[in-house]
């Protein structure tokens, strides 16, 4: 009977952390494990770039600086990067042919900072090409399985970072979420994963899709992990003109998070055995409507009942533009990435094409080549709602929409402290399933596209599992929370963790 | 038929700051390619772009000084079309909400005044440069070459009301302007390395008619007299064109300075929709009364009051105020002349910058800063008309040794080795005269008959005997008693 892998040995992040602190594990050693993991693990198709001999070099250097005294807040953990995420070392694809062969000469900030932090990383993640796609079946190489059941879709876009959770290969990745891209495959793949307030992580090194939702967000086992990487990755960066200074008053920074956290923590446990005596849980009515699978339903319920018997107390609130939110998203996201995706034209870098005639025609035949359906699907929408003619009726529209969502939520927040629903109305579909019908899968996201628009943080914990057939693909709660209030999200979500266990669950074999 | 012409210009100004509108790359001209680009000018994955608040300054103080309105909150746009030379595939610019709105410019054209009213300016970033000769494939085919190095130069781009009438009108604005964003010291006016480009929308309508004709835009004119004559030529076209039962189609056309034409570039109709929307990686542009206030508070006297007060302190007409205050430092030199002059004489020191200085100036294409004769060397010597030791002629004279070096170009010194002192003496000048009109009879003669030029023909001679160096003045008056006598 073989051991579990040596990284995966450890109660969470903090206790990895402190086990390569206390020398009882080196860096080296978890990164050779991790790196076994995941070349064991290639039928998940999560990882489109690994290196060993740049993972051992980053390990032996945070091996270096344990025994020099100089180890930071997460020195030797393994993590790895969703592939939207530049990096000097490895290649960043975005998973599309059109960046196949690119590599930055930059890094993003949040993987500076991780790497500052000390941790070690393993790659670049498989995704929905340009994060665009709720299934990772949009990567210009392959899908992504999901670890619990081979057959299903691990969620998207970033089902590559989900999945390298969720099969234990690292302890966490980042992710992005423009629509749900964190909290969906997060859901669909039994891990936490958490999108912070927007303008609270830098998007500085990120390939952009929607500029104004695009949001970085780890993705973990528990929610007390979630806040190790997170606490390190935000922060005002200079660099990112919509990065946000100060949070009502704090300084955007590391440490802020936790701060937060442990504060709630602190006056959760005041309260002993009914530690959320007086949390006020919003459930919107519309959450709760006729598209949601009665398997998620149910387990969604039974974490409220789980959280009414931690002495919180469920207010039923109204959303009343909820469903709005899917043609607001699908007018502004698309919009936005028409203008970010232009520049992918083949002249400076990336994908060119070999023969042409003129420059408008090595341009489109670039583009044609290197950018896939559901981008170039996107691309065309986006052209559209912006042209002559087209904008007020679209974009404007839209835009208005977008503000209504933001006041239903702030009144919302007027008689609740945060708010909790499911994150997905099913559990996982089939890899294959429903291909023609793109649409589809944008209505699916019904849920956790108003919480993009509006820039509220929110989080996805795993709260149970399909039924019958689906008895294997897991279903997430959402918990979503006011203007910079991640901190104490996390701290609610761990309150759920420490009393139920199936965060602790992991993929058969 | 009666045609009037109607002109608005669209100024493209490259702002002077160190570095790019949204990036730190350096904004140094001359360059060796794509030296000068980095991740956000090329537009790499990732990259975002961030303010430059030296450029937001600048367009503040251009506001202030064309007492337009500078908004509050104005907006980042994006302006999207594919070409090689903009990384992005987007200019960002701003479309609906621009930080300087309205605003004024005057100046003269000949002797008349006019003022222009502004409808606004906005910030944008430039692009890069495409050269299509010299550059092929490794297949031999024909290519182009992008020089990234001026993508994202911050730009101020002005626009005027369509209120201009003529080609005249037109190049007189354009010197204001280009005088004004000197004067500022917001951009260096280079036109020969596109600091300040001009666009001219044309059309002609015929006198009376209130719609306006369609009008074409000509771009590509890189100095005063090209503008000229690029509307020159383009008002003839299209009255010809009329004439002759066309209609002027909406363009773009370029002018060819060694063909003296202009030619059609694209036509409008199949115009980029640009698809413009606000920037999602830009927030709002938010000025504030105190920004304006500091920027406000060190601004230079702006070259309008400065010429409104040099009419009123000096007694100037408007046109020599105008043509002093055109440039900061000639009005600077000015000043300092008028004010080490006794009062009332200020008058004298514009005629010899208007005239002398500005004429040796140009001869030796020298700036005001490089100038020989420094502002106190010139107040001496023209103190020494007002107290009459030499006549204004003479002093041309002494001015031109001063130029040259002479004597330590100390204007004592040099009247003194060159003996050009003004005679003055009354008993002097009186026996010059005896002997002009002793040796000039018939001229006399011909003075008492009525002929003024006689007069002329009389000093001409005294100032001969004289050589040169009689008071003017003193000649005229005592030839006037004698001849009257």
């Amino acid at each position: 009977m073989s051991t579990a892998p040596l990284h995966t040995q450890f109660d969470g992040i903090a206790a990895l952390r402190d086990a390569v602190a206390a020398r009882q594990v080196s860096a080296v050693e978890l990164a050779q494990s991790a790196l076994d993991a995941i070349a064991g693990a290639g039928d998940l198709n999560a990882f489109l770039h690994t290196d060993a001999e740049l993972t051992l070099a980053q390990a032996r250097a945070a091996d270096a600086a344990i025994a020099a005294g100089t180890a930071g807040p997460l020195t030797g953990v393994p993590i790895a990067h969703k592939d939207v995420f530049v990096t000097r070392q490895w290649r960043t694809t975005a998973a599309s042919k059109m960046l196949a062969n690119y590599t930055s000469p930059f890094d993003a900030t949040v993987v500076e900072r991780l790497a500052a932090a000390g941790a070690v990383s393993l790659g670049k993640l498989n995704c929905d090409e340009f994060a665009m796609g709720s299934g990772n079946e949009n990567s210009a190489f392959g899908a992504v399985r999901n670890p619990w059941d081979r057959l299903a879709v691990p969620g998207g876009s970033s089902g590559g970072s989900a999945a390298a959770v969720a099969a234990r290969l690292v302890p966490a990745s980042t992710g992005t979420d423009t629509g749900g891209s964190v909290r969906q495959p997060a859901a669909l793949c039994g891990v936490s994963g958490i999108k912070p307030t927007y303008g609270t992580v830098s998007r500085f090194g990120m390939v952009a899709f929607g500029s104004s939702l695009d949001q970085a967000g780890p993705i973990a086992a528990s929610s007390r992990d979630l806040l190790e990487i997170l606490d390190v990755v935000s922060g005002f960066d200079e660099r990112d003109a919509t990065s946000i200074e100060s949070c009502n008053g704090v300084a955007n920074a590391p440490g802020r998070v936790r701060t937060d956290f442990n504060r709630a923590q602190t006056a959760f446990d005041a309260k002993s055995s009914r530690p959320l005596e007086g949390l006020r849980i919003g459930v919107p009515k519309e959450y709760f409507g006729a598209g949601l699978t009665p398997e998620v339903a149910a387990a969604v319920e039974a974490a409220l009942a789980v959280y009414e018997s931690l002495g919180a107390v469920r207010v039923a609130i109204s959303l009343p533009r909820t469903e709005l939110a899917i043609p607001a998203y699908y007018v502004i996201a698309p919009a936005e990435a028409s203008s970010n995706l232009s520049r992918y034209d083949g002249v400076r870098y990336g994908h060119r094409t070999a023969t042409y005639t003129d420059l408008a025609d090595m341009t489109s035949r670039s583009r044609a080549e290197g950018l896939g359906p559901e981008v170039q699907r996107r691309m065309l929408i986006g052209a559209y709602v912006l042209s002559h003619g087209y904008y007020d009726a679209y974009y404007l529209q839209a835009q208005r929409l977008r503000r209504m969502i933001v006041d239903d939520f702030r009144s919302a927040f007027e008689q609740c402290d945060v708010i909790m629903g499911p994150v997905t109305p099913g559990v996982a579909k089939n890899i294959g399933e429903n291909r023609d019908d793109p649409t589809a899968d944008w209505l699916a996201d019904v849920y956790t596209l108003g919480v993009s628009l509006a820039g509220l943080p929110a989080m996805s914990v795993p709260c149970g599992f399909g039924v019958a057939a689906h008895a294997k693909r897991p279903v997430g709660l959402q918990i979503i929370g006011n203007y910079f209030d991640e901190g104490r999200l996390l701290a609610v979500a761990d309150r759920y963790q420490q009393v139920t266990d199936w965060h602790r669950q992991r993929p058969g074999a | 038929m009666r045609w009037e012409i109607v002109i608005g210009l669209e100024t493209h100004v490259q702002l002077s700051t160190d570095s790019k509108i949204f990036s730190g790359s350096s904004t140094r001209f001359g360059a060796a390619p794509n030296t000068q680009a980095n991740l956000v000018d090329l537009a790499l994955p990732g990259s975002l772009p961030v303010m430059n608040r030296g450029a937001v300054e600048r367009a503040i103080r251009f506001g202030l000084a064309v007492n337009a309105h500078i908004a509050p909150r104005s907006i980042f746009a994006r302006k999207n079309y594919f070409y090689p030379d903009l990384p992005k595939n987007y200019q960002i610019s701003q479309y609906e909400i621009p930080v300087v709105q309205g605003g004024t410019v005057s100046f003269f054209v000949g002797e008349e005044e006019r003022t222009i009213n502004l409808t606004r300016a906005h910030l944008e970033e430039d692009a890069g440069k495409s050269m299509h000769d010299d550059f092929s494939l490794p297949n031999g085919a024909s290519a182009s070459g992008i020089d990234l190095n001026r993508a994202g130069t911050p730009l101020l781009e002005i626009v005027t009301e369509p209120e201009m009438r003529s080609a005249a009108e037109a190049v007189a604005y354009a010197r204001k302007l280009h005088a004004l964003v000197l004067w500022l010291g917001i951009c260096d006016g280079n036109m020969q390395e596109g600091s300040f480009r001009i666009d001219a929308n044309v059309s002609v309508r015929p006198e009376g008619q209130a719609e306006f004709g369609t009008r074409a835009e000509v771009k590509n004119v890189n100095s005063f007299r090209f503008l000229e004559r690029a509307i020159q030529y383009e008002v003839r076209r299209q009255i010809e064109l009329i004439e002759d039962g066309g209609t002027v189609v909406q363009e773009t056309r370029l002018y060819d300075a060694d063909r003296d034409e202009t030619r059609s570039m694209r036509s409008k109709e199949d115009a980029h929709d640009y698809r413009y929307f606000p920037d999602p990686d830009l927030p709002p542009l938010i000025i504030g009364e105190d920004w304006i206030a500091r920027v406000r508070a060190e601004m230079p006297e702006l070259p309008d009051a400065q010429r409104a007060r040099f009419e009123t302190e000096y007694d100037l007409s408007a046109y020599d105020a105008a043509q002093i205050t055109s440039d900061a430092a000639m009005s600077a030199y000015f000043e300092t002349v008028a004010r080490a002059l006794p009062a009332g004489q200020a008058k004298l020191a514009a005629n010899w910058i208007m005239g002398e200085v500005t004429a040796s100036l140009n001869r030796d294409d020298l700036t005001v800063a490089a100038m020989p004769v420094q502002a106190p060397a010139l107040a001496a010597l023209i103190n020494r008309i007002v107290d009459g030791t030499i006549s204004n002629k003479i002093a041309r004279e002494v001015f031109g040794a001063m130029w040259a070096g002479e004597a330590g170009g100390q204007p004592d010194a040099i009247i003194e080795a060159r003996g050009l002192k003004q005679i003055s003496d009354t008993g002097a000048i009186g026996a010059m005269i005896d002997e002009v009109l002793a040796a000039n009879p018939a001229i006399v003669a011909e003075y008492r008959a009525g002929k003024q030029k006689a007069f002329n023909s009389l000093v001409g001679q005294i100032m001969k005997a004289a050589r040169g160096k009689a008071n003017p003045q003193q000649v005229n008056d005592l030839l006037k008693a004698k001849l009257d006598a």
